[in-house]
C-alpha cells in the first residue's frame, strides 16, 4: 500500500510538473464549455441539464485518458528507469497500480473543474442533481477504465505515440461498437452492446445507478490492469 | 553473499549466458571482467532480480531471486549501465523517490540523501533537475541512488563508462570506498579498471566463465608471456616462419605491417631475432615490447582452456 502511494504520488507531481496535464485539461474545459452553453442556449434555457456537456464529455474524456496513460509505463522504458523500478522491493501490481492512481488522480482533478457547470445551473435556475451526480460517477468509471486500457497499451511499448494512438483506438472501438450494434442481427447486436463503453454510459445519464453497469466498468478495470500487471512479469521473463 | 549456480539464459535462440556458478563473499569488490555482448550485463539483470534466468539459481543475501525476488531485492542497490534518471525530476526528488520505494521513513530517507550527496560529492546540485546535469554528475546521481538505502550488496554495470578521466578516478576512489561497508560486483570491459578497484575477477566470454581469481593472481596469467612487436622489411610471411624456428619463440602473428613474437617471461629472444633477421638479409626497423590486450588474454585463456 505504501509502495503504491509512493508510485502515484511521484507519478501525480510528474503530471503537474509537466505542461502537458494542463494543456489538455484546458481543452477539455474549452471544448466542453462550449458545448455546455450551446446546447442551453439551443433549448433557449427551458431545461437545466449538463447535457451539453456529457453529449461530447465522454468522448473527450476517452481521448484524454489515452493522452494521459501514453507515457506512464512507455517512458520508464524508454528511460531505462524501468529496471530500477522492477528491481526495488515492489510487486509488478504496486507499480501498475500506482500509475493508476495517479492518473485517475488528475482525471478527477478535471472533472472537478468541471463542477462550476452545475453550480451555474444551480445558481441561476432548479437543477435536478440526481442524474447530474450519477452522469460523475458515469464519467469517473468511464474514465478510469479507459486509463486501465492506457496502462495497458502502455507496458507494451515504449513508444509514447504508439501507445496513445493504440489506446484511442482500442477505447473508440469499444465506445462505437453500441452503435455498430444497431446495424446486426438481434442477438448478436446484444452482446456487442453489451460490451460497449456507450451502452453502460447512458444508464448514468438518466440518473439511473445499474450495478451492471458499474460491474461492467469495474471489470474492464480490472482486465486491463491485471494484463498490465502480467505484461510485465513477461518481460521478465523474455 | 552472492552465489551463482548454473545459471543459463537464452534470448530466444541465442545464447547470452552459458551455465555460469560463481561465489563472492561479504565485503569482496569483485569484478565482473569482459568484452562487449559476453554477458555481463545479463548477469547482473538476473541477479537484481530484473530478469528470470532461462535455467539455474542465484542467491542475494540467502534469498533465491527466482523464488524469492521481492525479499532479496531488498539487499541490493543497482546501476544500469545506462544510468536511467527521471531527467524532469530534481537529484533531491529523484533519490528520495527510490529511498521511500526501497522501504526507508521519511526522516531516514533525509538523513540518508544528507550522507549520499556528501559522498558522491553532490552537494551543490542537490535541487538541480537531472536533466540539467553533465554525463558525470548524472553518473554520481546514479550511483547515489544505488546507494541510498544502504544495500548490502552493490551491483554496477560499467559504472566508468562515459565519463572523463578525472571523474573516472574519483569514481574508483568512491568505489573503494563503498567497499569497506558493501559487497560490490562491478562489471567492465577495462581491464586496469579491475586491478585498480577490485579485490578478485571473474572473467566472462561468450557467456562463459573462462576464469576468476584473485588480481595478483590474474596479473601473473597476464604477464604469462612476452610479446615482441617487429617491423621487418621484406617478405613477412616468411619471415614469420623462420621466426618461428627460434628457440624461445612460442608463436608468431602477422597484424598488419607488423609481426607480433610471443615467448615465455622468463626467455628474452631479442638477441636471436635480431641476428636471425639480419642474417638472412632482411631489414630490421625496429622492435619493441608490447602490452598484452584484453582481447588477447581472452584468446589466451580461451585456448588454454580448449587445450586443457
Amino acid at each position: 500500500m505504501r509502495n503504491i502511494s509512493t508510485i502515484a504520488g511521484k507519478e501525480f507531481r510528474g503530471y503537474l510538473n509537466s505542461p502537458m496535464a494542463y494543456i489538455i485539461i484546458c481543452i477539455f474545459l474549452l471544448i466542453t464549455g462550449t458545448f455546455f452553453s450551446n446546447y442551453l442556449q439551443q433549448i433557449s434555457y427551458t431545461d437545466t441539464t449538463i447535457k451539453g456537456f456529457l453529449q461530447y464529455g465522454n468522448i473527450l474524456l476517452l481521448l484524454f485518458a489515452a493522452i494521459i496513460t501514453m507515457r506512464s509505463l512507455a517512458e520508464e522504458k524508454k528511460l531505462g528507469t524501468w529496471e530500477l523500478l522492477l528491481t526495488s522491493p515492489v510487486q509488478d501490481a504496486e507499480v501498475v497500480l500506482g500509475k493508476f492512481v495517479a492518473a485517475v488522480g488528475i482525471m478527477v482533478v478535471m472533472l472537478v473543474l468541471t463542477l462550476y457547470y452545475p453550480l451555474l445551473l444551480q445558481i441561476f435556475g432548479d437543477p435536478d442533481m440526481g442524474p447530474i451526480w450519477t452522469s460523475y460517477l458515469g464519467l469517473l468509471l468511464l474514465g478510469s477504465a479507459g486509463i486501465a486500457v492506457g496502462i495497458f497499451v502502455s507496458s507494451l511499448t515504449n513508444n509514447q505515440i504508439i501507445s496513445a494512438v493504440v489506446t484511442g483506438g482500442i477505447l473508440f472501438g469499444l465506445w462505437y461498437l453500441g452503435q455498430a450494434a444497431t446495424y446486426m442481427p438481434t442477438a448478436i447486436g446484444q452482446v456487442f452492446s453489451y460490451i460497449s463503453l456507450q451502452y453502460h454510459f447512458q444508464a448514468f445519464s438518466y440518473g439511473i445507478i445499474d450495478t451492471r453497469s458499474i460491474i461492467y466498468y469495474v471489470s474492464i478495470m480490472a482486465l486491463f490492469l491485471y494484463s498490465a500487471v502480467r505484461s510485465l512479469e513477461t518481460g521478465r521473463w523474455n | 553473499m552472492i552465489k551463482v549456480r548454473n545459471l543459463t539464459k537464452y534470448y530466444g535462440e541465442r545464447l547470452a549466458v552459458d551455465n555460469i556458478s560463481f561465489d563472492i563473499g561479504k565485503g569482496e569488490i569483485v569484478g565482473l571482467l569482459g568484452p562487449n555482448a559476453a554477458g555481463k550485463s545479463t548477469t547482473m539483470r538476473i541477479l537484481t532480480g530484473f530478469m528470470m534466468p532461462t535455467r539455474g539459481d542465484t542467491w542475494i543475501a540467502d534469498c533465491n531471486m527466482v523464488t524469492n525476488s521481492l525479499e532479496g531485492r531488498k539487499h541490493i542497490g543497482y546501476m544500469p549501465e545506462s544510468v536511467p534518471l527521471y531527467t524532469d525530476m530534481t537529484v533531491r526528488d529523484y533519490l528520495d523517490f527510490f529511498a521511500r520505494l526501497r522501504g526507508l521513513d521519511r526522516i531516514r530517507t533525509r538523513k540518508r540523501i544528507n550522507d549520499v550527496v556528501m559522498l558522491c560529492h553532490l552537494e551543490e546540485y542537490v535541487d538541480t533537475i537531472i536533466g540539467k546535469l553533465s554525463r558525470g554528475f548524472r553518473q554520481r546521481v546514479g550511483l547515489a541512488q544505488a546507494i541510498v538505502h544502504e544495500p548490502e550488496v552493490l551491483i554496477l554495470d560499467e559504472p566508468t563508462v562515459g565519463i572523463d578521466p578525472i571523474q573516472i578516478s574519483q569514481t574508483r576512489s568512491l568505489i573503494k570506498e563503498l567497499g569497506k561497508l558493501h559487497t560490490i560486483l562491478l562489471s567492465t570491459h577495462i581491464l586496469p579498471e579491475v586491478n585498480l578497484t577490485c579485490d578478485r575477477v571473474i572473467i566472462i566470454h561468450n557467456g562463459k566463465v573462462i576464469a576468476q581469481d584473485r588480481i595478483e593472481n590474474l596479473s601473473a596469467i597476464v604477464k604469462g608471456a612476452r610479446r615482441l612487436r617487429l617491423e621487418v622489411k621484406g617478405p613477412l610471411d616468411q619471415i614469420a616462419k623462420r621466426l618461428q624456428r627460434i628457440d624461445g619463440v612460442k608463436r608468431v602473428v602477422r597484424e598488419g605491417e607488423f609481426l607480433i613474437v610471443e615467448s615465455p617471461l622468463n626467455i628474452d629472444p631479442r638477441g636471436q631475432i635480431t641476428e636471425t633477421i639480419v642474417k638472412s638479409g632482411w631489414t630490421l626497423l625496429s622492435i619493441e615490447a608490447v602490452d598484452m590486450s584484453l582481447e588477447d588474454i581472452f584468446l589466451q585463456l580461451t585456448t588454454k582452456e580448449e587445450s586443457a
